[in-house]
C-alpha cells in the first residue's frame, strides 16, 4: 500500500514502513497457495469424515499397535508449539536482544501448532461423537472424568498452555495494531473505516500514554514469567501419557526432561524453516538475517545435543537396569521392524545438527535451512519411533504384532500441515509479523537495528 | 493325482506375533519330580500360612462374599480352541474372518497361545540362546495358553482410563462399561497381556448369526473397547437365582462359557473368598504361578504349569 508508507525519515518511520507494508495485497502466488492449502484440508476433511463413518479401522491402527500416527502428529505438534513460548518468554526474561524480530511469529506459531495439535486427541477416539464425556463438567451422569489419567492432565495442560499463549501473544501485539489503527486514520475509502474499526477494537483504546505503557510492561512481565514454568510443564505432562503407562519402552523417568528438550528442538527448527520463505515472501530480510540464525542454531545444537544424550541415557539405563523386557524393547527399536525411522530420526536428530558447530554454517541460511527440515523430519520420526516401537512389542511375545499408516492417517497428516500453514498465512497478512514497538525500543537502546547481522560477534 | 504350481501367491494368516515367550515365564513347564517336590512344598505352605496363598482374593471390596478368579491347567489344554468359539457364541463377538485378522483386528477375547517351551534338560543349564526353536529337538514342547482378561487386582488399564470406562467392581472384576468409554485406547497399551479387543467397524450379524446371538450380552457399537468379562451376565444371573432363595452363590453355579466348553475340563471358575471352592484348591497347587507376575497386577486367574517329561526344571 504504496500511499501508506510515509517517507523514510528516520529508522522509526522505516520500521513502521516495513512492518506494516508487509501487509494486505498479496500477489497471486499468495492465493494459489491459499486455495492449495485449502484443496489439501477439504481431502483431510473428507478423510476424517470417512473415518467417523466407517469406524477407527479406516486407520491403519490394530491391535496391539492402538496408537499410532495420530497420537504421533498430536506429540509432534505440541513440541512445536514450544519454541514460540520459550522464545518470547524466557529470552525475554533473559534479556535477549535477538528475540525481537522474531518472537511475534514464534508466537503465532505456537498458537497455530496448539491449535493442530489439539485436534488429533479428538480425531483419534474411538467414539468422537462422546469427546466432552472428557471435560470436568457438571453433568445428569453424575460423572467427574478420571484425575488419575494421563490423558486428563493433557487436557488441562494443553488447553492451559493455549489460553496463556494466547494471551500473552495478544498482549503485544496491542501498541502494534494500535500503531495500524492510526495508520488507517489518514486513509479515506470504506475499507480503510472497516480496518481502522476492526483494529481499533482489537487495540482496546491504546493511545500509548505513559501511564498505559508503564503498565503494558508491567503485564508484560508478569506474562512472561506466568508462561515460562509452562514451557517446561506442558510437555513434561505430554511425556507422561507415556511414561506413566506401564509399557516397555515407554515407563522411564526421564521422558519428562527428554521431551521438553526434543519439543524446543523441534519448534526452534520449525521457526527456522517458517522464516526462510517468510522473510523472502514479506522482504524482511533487514530484520531476520545472519544474526538471527546464528543465534537460533546455537539454540538448536544446544537441544540437539540434549535429545542426542538422552537417546544415548535411554539405551544405557534399558541396559544397565537388568530388566529383560526392557532391554528387548530397546534392543528390538533399532534393530527390528523399525530400524529404518530408528535410523532416520537418529541422523536427522543428532548427527545433522552437528553442523551448527561451525559458525560459518550457522550464519549461512540455505544451510540452516535445509537442517532445520532435516530436524523437523527426525522429530516426527523420534515420536513415531517412541510410539509404535514400542507397542508393538511390549510383555506378551504371542500378541507382538506390526502396524502401519493407511491412506486415511496419511491424508488427516497432511492435512494437519495444511491446517496450520493456513492460519500462520493468515496471520502473515493480517497482523504485523515483527513486533514494531520491540524493533523500535532495541533501536532506541543502540542494541540492534534492522539490517545489522552482527559480523563481529 | 498330481501336485502342480498355481503360481499364485497367499499369505498365511497367523494370530500370534512369536511362538517364543523369550524366557518371561509366559508359558511354563515343570518336570513330573518337580512337581510332584512342588505340590508337597505347597501342602506344607498352607498348613502354615493358610491365608497367604490366595493373594487375588484380596483384591475386591472388603465387604463382598465374592472374588471372582479362575484357574487353567496348562497340563490338561490340549488347544483344541473349543473355549474360543464357546466365547465367541456366549458374548456375541463378531466373526472377522481373514483379511481382518491378518490386520490385527481379531475381537476374540480368549485366544490359545501356542509356544514352543525349550528343552526340560537344557533348561538348567541354557539361557536365552535355548529358546524351544528347534523343533527337530527330542526334548522341544508345545504349551497351549488360552490368554484373556486377567480380571487383575491391581490392573494397569484401569488408572489411565480418562472416563472410568473401566473400573474395579466390589467383586473384583475390571468392568468395563461400553456407554461409557469414548476409545482413547489407552487401557489397551497398557494392558501387558494385551487382552483388549476394538470395536474397528460396526460390524454384522448376517442371518443366520443373528439368530444365536445371546440375548443377555449387549452388541457392542463401533469405537468401543472390550474384553472377557468372566461372562458377568452368568455371574448376574447365579447371584439372582441365589438371591430369591437367600443363600449365596455356590461353588460350581457359576459356569463361563470357556469352562463349560472345555472337554479337558482345563478352565474352573468360582469364588477366591471360599477357601473350598475348587478354583481356590487349584490355585493352592504347587504348579500354580500368575503370568507375568512380576508387574504386580495381581491377576485373578492361576495357571497351572504344564507337566512334562525330563528331571527338571525350567
Amino acid at each position: 500500500m504504496a500511499s501508506v508508507a510515509p517517507p523514510a525519515r528516520s529508522p522509526f518511520a522505516k520500521v513502521s514502513r516495513d512492518i506494516i507494508g508487509a501487509l494486505w495485497e498479496p500477489d497471486w502466488r499468495y492465493h494459489v497457495m491459499m486455495v492449495a492449502l485449502l484443496a489439501i484440508l477439504g481431502w483431510a476433511g473428507f478423510a476424517w469424515i470417512y473415518q467417523i463413518k466407517v469406524g477407527m479401522g479406516a486407520a491403519g491402527i490394530n491391535h496391539p499397535v492402538m496408537w499410532g500416527v495420530y497420537i504421533t502428529n498430536f506429540v509432534f505438534w505440541v513440541g512445536i508449539a514450544h519454541s514460540g513460548t520459550l522464545i518470547s518468554a524466557i529470552l525475554y526474561l533473559l534479556r535477549s536482544g535477538w528475540r525481537t524480530t522474531i518472537n511475534r511469529a514464534a508466537e503465532a506459531m505456537t498458537i497455530f501448532a496448539v491449535m493442530t495439535a489439539g485436534l488429533f486427541p479428538i480425531i483419534h477416539l474411538g467414539r468422537i461423537w462422546y469427546f466432552y464425556f472428557l471435560a470436568p463438567y457438571p453433568n445428569q451422569r453424575l460423572l467427574w472424568p478420571n484425575f488419575r489419567s494421563p490423558l486428563i492432565w493433557d487436557f488441562f495442560a494443553i488447553s492451559t498452555y493455549f489460553t496463556i499463549s494466547l494471551l500473552f501473544w495478544y498482549s503485544g501485539l496491542i501498541p502494534d495494531v494500535a500503531a495500524i489503527r492510526d495508520k488507517m486514520k489518514g486513509l479515506t475509502g470504506r475499507a480503510a473505516r472497516l480496518k481502522e474499526k476492526i483494529y481499533g477494537a482489537l487495540a482496546l483504546g491504546w493511545q500509548g500514554s505513559d501511564r498505559q505503557w508503564k503498565n503494558y510492561r508491567r503485564a508484560y512481565l508478569y506474562m512472561a514469567a506466568i508462561a515460562t514454568p509452562l514451557v517446561l510443564s506442558v510437555h513434561s505432562v505430554v511425556s507422561w501419557d507415556f511414561a506413566m503407562a506401564i509399557t516397555p519402552g515407554w515407563h522411564s523417568t526421564i521422558f519428562a526432561p527428554y521431551f521438553v528438550a526434543g519439543a524446543i528442538f523441534s519448534g526452534i527448527a520449525m521457526v527456522i524453516t517458517l522464516s526462510v520463505p517468510f522473510r523472502w515472501a514479506l522482504g524482511l530480510e533487514d530484520y531476520i538475517n545472519e544474526y538471527h540464525y546464528d543465534n537460533m542454531g546455537k539454540l538448536l545444537l544446544l537441544t540437539s545435543l540434549i535429545v542426542g544424550y538422552a537417546y544415548v541415557t535411554e539405551y544405557f539405563m534399558a541396559w544397565f537396569s537388568g530388566d529383560a523386557m526392557e532391554w528387548e524393547s530397546f534392543r528390538w527399536r533399532a534393530l527390528g521392524a523399525y530400524a529404518g525411522p530408528f535410523v532416520i530420526m537418529f541422523i536427522c536428530n543428532v548427527l545433522i545438527p552437528l553442523l551448527c558447530f561451525w559458525r560459518k554454517i550457522r550464519r549461512s541460511i540455505k544451510a540452516m535451512f535445509v537442517i532445520s527440515i532435516f530436524v523437523n523430519i527426525g522429530m516426527w520420526y523420534e515420536r513415531f519411533v517412541i510410539i509404535v516401537s514400542a507397542l508393538a512389542h511390549e510383555y506378551e511375545p504371542g500378541a507382538w504384532g506390526l502396524y502401519k499408516p493407511s491412506w486415511v492417517e496419511l491424508s488427516i497428516t497432511l492435512g494437519s500441515f495444511a491446517w496450520f500453514l493456513f492460519w500462520f498465512m493468515l496471520f502473515a497478512k493480517v497482523l504485523p509479523a515483527i513486533s514494531i514497538t520491540e524493533v523500535k525500543e532495541s533501536i532506541a537502546e543502540g542494541v540492534w537495528s534492522p539490517g545489522d547481522k552482527k559480523e563481529d560477534s | 493325482m498330481g501336485l502342480a504350481a498355481t503360481g499364485r501367491r497367499v499369505e498365511l494368516v497367523s494370530l500370534q506375533g512369536s511362538h517364543d515367550d523369550h524366557d518371561r515365564e509366559i508359558a511354563e513347564v515343570i518336570s513330573l519330580d518337580v512337581a510332584a517336590e512342588a505340590e508337597e512344598h505347597a501342602r506344607e505352605e498352607m498348613e502354615l500360612h493358610p491365608e497367604a496363598l490366595v493373594h487375588a482374593s484380596e483384591d475386591a471390596d472388603p465387604k463382598s462374599p465374592y472374588r471372582w478368579g479362575m484357574a487353567v491347567d496348562l497340563s490338561s489344554c490340549t488347544g483344541c480352541s473349543a473355549c474360543v468359539t464357546a466365547c465367541y457364541a456366549e458374548n456375541n463377538i463378531p466373526v472377522v474372518g481373514e483379511e481382518f485378522c491378518s490386520q490385527g483386528r481379531e475381537m476374540a477375547w480368549l485366544r490359545i497361545g501356542t509356544y514352543y517351551e525349550h528343552a526340560i534338560e537344557e533348561g538348567a543349564n541354557g539361557h536365552g540362546d535355548t529358546h524351544g526353536d528347534d523343533p527337530g529337538s527330542d526334548s522341544f514342547h508345545v504349551v497351549h495358553l488360552p490368554m484373556m482378561c486377567q480380571q487383575c487386582g491391581n490392573a494397569p488399564c484401569e488408572p489411565v482410563c480418562p472416563v472410568y470406562a473401566t473400573y474395579h467392581n466390589p467383586e473384583g472384576l475390571n468392568v468395563q462399561i461400553y456407554n461409557r468409554c469414548v476409545g482413547t485406547r489407552y487401557c489397551s497399551n497398557n494392558c501387558p497381556y494385551k487382552a483388549r479387543r476394538f470395536e474397528w467397524f460396526d460390524y454384522e450379524f448376517p442371518f443366520p448369526l443373528n439368530l444365536q446371538l445371546n440375548p443377555d450380552v449387549t452388541v457392542r457399537e463401533k469405537g468401543v473397547m472390550e474384553k472377557c468379562t468372566f461372562c458377568v451376565q452368568r455371574v448376574a444371573a447365579a447371584k439372582n437365582t441365589a438371591a430369591y432363595e437367600y443363600r449365596a452363590v455356590v461353588d460350581g453355579e457359576v459356569t463361563p462359557a470357556c469352562a463349560q466348553t472345555c472337554p479337558a475340563e482345563a478352565i474352573v471358575f468360582g469364588n477366591l473368598r471360599d477357601p473350598n471352592s475348587r478354583v481356590s484348591q487349584w490355585a493352592k497347587s504347587g504348579r500354580s504361578y500368575h503370568v507375568l507376575g512380576e508387574l504386580n497386577t495381581r491377576p485373578a486367574i492361576t495357571y497351572l504349569k504344564e507337566v512334562a517329561r525330563g528331571t527338571e526344571e525350567t
